[in-house]
């Protein structure tokens, strides 16, 4: 960008109209391109005030009547919407815990620590990466129900906190990574334990890198839905996401604006993190698949 | 100072509940898996061993290879066409895009972060004919066509599914793109330009071999993600109409939890990690060779 803008020379007054001119079909697509990726989303906000009738006898872009909460009442009440997410908060937040706090640990290990090996078990946990998570399944689901743990949420919070440490781990390595060694060598000269080193100097220096890791992980686990369809037998043990299949399931082509109302709430949550942190989440996410 | 960064107590305590973890949940159940693809049964009939009697019945299963077929024509055509949207977006974003450029790349990027679930509900009434008449169909009416029952064929099917992934994912293939064209120097653009070459041939000669290393890890990651495919079809359409758009993952997910065949069940995995393995192999390959002549 900057290059254009130091080649060109500053354009004579006649050439203004020709260049805006020559722009219009970049203004015109790039505008088209923001109305494609955001229409969606306000179809889907206004569909969650409408009534049934409206959906029916109404074309698309009609406005509401009315702007009433009856729709989300309706799906938190009936729907049992409330309950869903609070399955996935208690699934999800414990599992992002455990994450952060096994994957940092490891990453500094595996990136400061010397020790012999540690190339090997780096590309054990990138190994892990790979392999599609339906490998997992089946074994998995006999473990818990040998273990009794079917009827609880413990199995999705377990196998989140696996499925989350290979990408945590390797991000986290790479972030150690870009600490200068010296800080490190320096303080174990200095007679720091390496308790205090972790604790005091390496934490506070990827404090940044792990709130990054961690939002990355929040959205992967939050809106999973493998895993939590293949743990999950009961309707009281549903996450928000299996909630809501079944939810358009139950009433799917009856009952419209609850329905929207339910993806509505699904989506702000994440909708509203963006808000505040997309660059973070933009850095984060494009990271994490860097990884190949 | 060796001895404090190598002491083995501080690295069994950091280390080992990560790599115990990862032990006990992904490679103990990796090795299982791939044991149980040598058995028939499930937890409550037994296990009887049955040799490779399950890989044999994988290829002669009509329904298997209907699903490794979707999974590759899946994948293959919604990565070239992802990264490539993305290619180009990310062009845009570098050498079109002056004001604004921050907020255009925020808003396109944003639907990856939503849930899967959500948005595939989102489409399947947008793409709706029947009983209300959903917006592009509506289009359709409003220039003179008939609607469409677009989830109620398999060839339409097909498309709604990747217009959706496309909707969710270019915008982050093409901050991803983006960030690797931004590494290319400005000077060697600058003197290109100066060599007279501008447009097209700038970014076929300068730009595009440039950026193949970053372009390349975009496919990988991309035909990875899309050989895997699950959230978005379970929610889009189920697999169906009947079993045309299900791919291997689901096809898996099928015969496993409601046919409870632990034994083929977990062959179509193995058969998927293989999939995933030569395909990421090929590229990384055929890439290599590429590079080496130009």
């Amino acid at each position: 960008m900057t290059a254009i803008a130091t080649t060109s020379p500053v354009p004579a007054p006649r050439r203004i109209t020709r260049r805006s001119l020559r722009k219009l079909p970049v203004t015109l697509g790039i505008a088209l391109l923001l109305i494609i990726e955001i229409y969606p989303i306000v179809w889907m906000v206004l569909g969650s005030f409408k009534q049934q009738d409206e959906f029916l006898s109404e074309p698309f872009w009609s406005l509401p009547r009315s702007w009433g909460f009856d729709n989300y009442i309706s799906a938190f009440v009936d729907g049992g919407l409330g309950r869903y997410m609070l399955n996935s908060v208690i699934a999800v937040f414990p599992s992002l815990a455990l994450i952060i706090l096994f994957g940092v640990a490891a990453g500094f290990v595996l990136e400061v620590m010397v020790w012999k090996g540690r190339t090997g078990v780096l590309l054990l946990f990138l190994a892990g990466v790979m392999v599609p998570a339906q490998m997992l399944l089946l074994p998995l689901f006999t473990i818990y129900y040998r273990l009794h743990l079917t009827g609880t949420l413990l199995p999705l919070i377990i196998t989140y906190t696996a499925i989350g440490l290979p990408l945590t781990v390797f991000m986290m390595a790479t972030y150690f990574r870009s600490v200068p060694r010296e800080i490190f060598e320096a303080a174990a000269i200095d007679g720091a334990s390496i308790f205090r080193i972790f604790w005091s100097i390496g934490l506070p220096m990827v404090r940044n890198a792990i709130f990054t890791v961690g939002l990355v992980q929040f959205f992967f686990i939050w809106n999973d839905l493998l895993i939590s369809l293949t743990f999950t037998n009961t309707d009281a043990l549903r996450t928000i996401q299996v909630g809501l299949l079944n939810f358009t399931g139950q009433y799917g082509a009856v009952d419209y604006g609850p329905t929207f109302a339910g993806i509505s709430v699904n989506v702000i949550g994440t909708l509203i993190i963006y808000l505040f942190l997309n660059q973070r989440v933009m850095r984060g996410l494009t990271a994490g698949s860097v990884k190949g | 100072m060796d001895r404090v960064l190598g002491d083995k107590r501080a690295i069994i305590l950091l280390l080992g509940p990560a790599l115990l973890v990862y032990t006990l949940v992904m490679l103990v159940p990796i090795v299982w898996s791939t044991g149980y693809t040598f058995v028939d049964g499930n937890l409550i009939k037994g296990f009887t061993f049955v040799g490779l009697d399950n890989f044999f019945e994988f290829f002669q299963d009509s329904t298997a290879l209907q699903a490794v077929w979707f999974t590759v024509r899946y994948a293959v055509i919604l990565t070239i066409l992802q990264v490539g949207l993305g290619y180009a977006l990310s062009l845009l974003y570098v050498f079109a895009l002056r004001r604004g450029g921050t907020f255009v790349r925020t808003i396109v990027f944003f639907p990856v972060v939503l849930p899967t679930v959500a948005v595939a509900l989102l489409f399947r009434r947008f793409f709706e004919a029947a009983p209300t008449v959903g917006p592009v169909n509506s289009l359709l009416e409003f220039i003179g066509m008939n609607p469409i029952d677009w989830l109620g064929q398999p060839g339409a099917s097909f498309w709604v599914i990747i217009l959706m992934d496309l909707w969710r994912s270019m915008g982050f293939y093409a901050v991803l793109l983006y960030a690797g064209l931004l590494d290319i120097p400005d000077d060697i653009l600058e003197s290109a330009r100066l060599d007279g070459a501008g447009g097209w041939r700038l970014i076929r000669t300068i730009v595009l071999p440039l950026s193949l290393p970053v372009l390349l890890s975009a496919l990988i990651f991309s035909i990875n993600g899309t050989l895997k495919v699950f959230d978005t079809i379970v929610a889009l359409t189920n697999g169906g109409p009947g079993s045309t758009t299900t791919p291997l993952t689901l096809y898996m997910f099928r015969a496993s939890f409601n046919y409870g065949e632990y034994g083929y069940g977990s062959t179509i995995a193995f058969m998927l990690t293989i999939l995933c393995l030569v395909v990421t192999l090929f590229i990384f390959r055929s890439s290599r060779r590429d590079l080496t002549k130009g």
